[in-house]
């Protein structure tokens, strides 16, 4: 059954933001309409609007209320939702990011291998054989959430949380997966890391994805994974 | 070129501008300056541009030594009392200082922010469009964290201005230990139902937990109609929005973070957030429903006024 409502719903977030929203589910096809929504409105935001953050299965769209208001927007948004079979919306791009799984960087593997009786190997290849969509970004810069975790994987949570966890940490939560892009404290299942820098403040594009986007993770080994490290400078 | 010597950092002390506004949709917050009114007049008073980055005082206020050889600074926002040399000098007016005064902020006696500007505006590097200082990211400012004795502020070129500006005295707000919050229900207002009259009704306190994050209050729990679910599936977040979690307690959300799972209950109109700002752990809070279009009104009229001010400081030139 889709959770994809018949007409999207208007929300408001004060006087300065609407949300839209497409369903009331944390699914791909109410994700990939928010998508086309924004990828559409991106192309020319109207005028007054400064902002549009896609998220699951809504979009927050930020106005300027000197320059604009809700009615105005709206009948531009639903005219591009009528259009948006006649225009083509671009594929998702897919990022790969690097991961030296196990060991000191994935101090928790083996916890998501024994949970799921599974070998490390095999937690290894079913992380990496999935591409992950990026359905929203926020708690800190460049933090993904992230669809499509295969269930054989899922593990709770640490029942105590880490007080660091370096950056590029790559883990498990539940029916999540995803990377820490800076050091912060955190209570998932650290199963690698990633060499990259997740974000990078001085770049003039400090973020290596965006919502909407797609993850691969690659697994790589300990040797590539210093070459790409000193390559970023981290 | 150099402008202060920090002698003292006082109790938290941020540069601040507008705001970082491209990064939203990669998790990175707003920040910026709080009491958007106190830092344009701050501005405004020292000849600046309205989006130079100042310094942000929560509480209790710097000593900075005056390292260039002339310059005009001005204080608006909470009455911590200014002193240069010792003196006292008055905040919301243009003050003219000079290599090697003192210049020191007091504590707060009503209020909680207030926004020192210098002419010029705090020179510290722009990163990903903004000087905002984001704490939590670790970016902007002075290397992303607040002031530290020792460090040096610079400030870019501009001239003082020749005659100095005087606040219109009627037009200074007065921050009061009880406030009214005009908020707009929404965006998920029918998860409270018969809730939302109750809020509306309460009188809140604020909590030892208040922040630039976010500020707690504490009163009669509102909580969700039967068979709502506490959490909704994320989604983006904007300042002023009134979170409601399991517990009933409302949390006003602010300008360093971009999402979140709770539902909220209403939003606080954009015009009534300096007076956040403003508030500190122990005052009162009431919230009195409000329309968009009203809200759009009081941002109209904001706006004028804030026009009106302009043109009557910088006619004095």
């Amino acid at each position: 059954m889709s959770h994809l409502y018949d007409r999207p719903r208007i929300r408001l977030s004060g006087d300065r933001a609407i949300l839209v929203e497409y369903g009331d589910a944390i699914e791909p096809a109410v994700n990939e309409k928010v998508r086309a929504v924004t990828a559409l409105l991106k192309r020319g935001l109207p005028e007054g609007v400064e902002a549009v953050i896609p998220a699951y299965r809504n979009l927050a769209v930020l106005y300027d209320p000197l320059v604009t208001a809700p009615e105005r927007i709206l009948p531009v948004l639903l005219g591009l939702e009528a259009r948006r079979h006649e225009i083509e919306i671009p594929k998702p791009r897919v990022v790969e990011i690097p991961v030296l799984y196990g060991g000191d960087h994935g101090p928790d593997i083996g916890v998501v291998a024994d949970h799921n009786g599974l070998s490390v190997e095999e937690v290894i290849a079913i992380h990496a054989g999935t591409v992950y969509p990026i359905y929203m970004i926020g708690f800190t810069p460049g933090f993904c959430y992230l669809g499509g975790l295969d269930r054989r994987i899922h593990t709770p949570r640490r029942k105590t949380p880490r007080t660091l966890l370096p950056g590029g940490s790559v883990g498990i939560a539940e029916a999540q997966t995803g990377m820490y892009p800076v050091d912060s404290p955190g209570g998932w299942q650290i199963i690698g890391r990633t060499p990259l820098r997740l974000f990078a403040p001085e770049r003039e594009n400090p973020f290596l994805y965006e919502p909407g986007d797609r993850i691969r993770f690659v697994p790589v080994t300990a040797a590539e994974y210093e070459r790409i490290r000193e390559k970023e400078g981290a | 070129m150099d402008a202060f010597r920090v002698l003292s950092p006082g109790s938290l002390t941020t540069v601040q501008d507008r705001g970082r506004f491209g990064f939203l949709d990669r998790g990175v917050p707003p920040s910026g300056a709080l009491d958007p009114f106190a830092f344009r007049a701050a501005n405004l008073l020292a000849g600046n541009p309205g989006g130079a980055a100042v310094l942000e005082i929560t509480m209790m206020g710097p000593a900075l030594e005056v390292l260039c050889d002339a310059a005009d600074i001005a204080l608006a926002g909470a009455d911590m009392g200014l002193t240069v040399n010792r003196q006292a000098a008055p905040m919301w007016q243009t003050v003219r200082v000079r290599k090697g005064d003192l210049v020191r902020v007091g504590q707060a006696r009503s209020g909680c922010r207030a926004y020192l500007a210098v002419t010029g505006g705090i020179d510290v590097p722009v990163i990903m469009g903004s000087r905002s200082t984001c704490l939590k990211a670790r970016i902007g400012g002075v290397e992303g964290r607040m002031l530290r004795k020792g460090d040096i502020l610079r400030r870019l070129e501009g001239e003082p201005l020749r005659h100095p500006r005087v606040f219109p005295p009627g037009r200074i707000p007065v921050y009061r230990s009880e406030i009214v919050l005009r908020a707009i229900p929404g965006p998920q207002e029918e998860a409270f139902g018969s809730g939302l009259g109750m809020f509306f009704d309460a009188l809140y306190d604020i909590a030892p937990e208040a922040d630039r994050m976010g500020y707690r209050l504490q009163g009669p729990p509102v909580h969700h109609v039967e068979g709502f679910p506490q959490s909704i599936i994320s989604e983006p977040t904007v300042p002023g929005n009134v979170q409601l979690p399991a517990d009933g307690r409302p949390i006003i959300l602010l300008v360093e973070q971009t999402t979140g799972g709770y539902t909220k209950i209403a939003t606080v109109i954009s015009p009534d957030i300096p007076k956040i700002a403003q508030a500190i752990p122990g005052n009162r809070v009431r919230f009195r429903e409000a329309t968009l279009e009203e809200a759009h009104r009081v941002v109209r009229e904001e706006a004028l006024l804030m026009r009106e001010l302009e043109d009557l400081l910088a006619a004095g030139r």
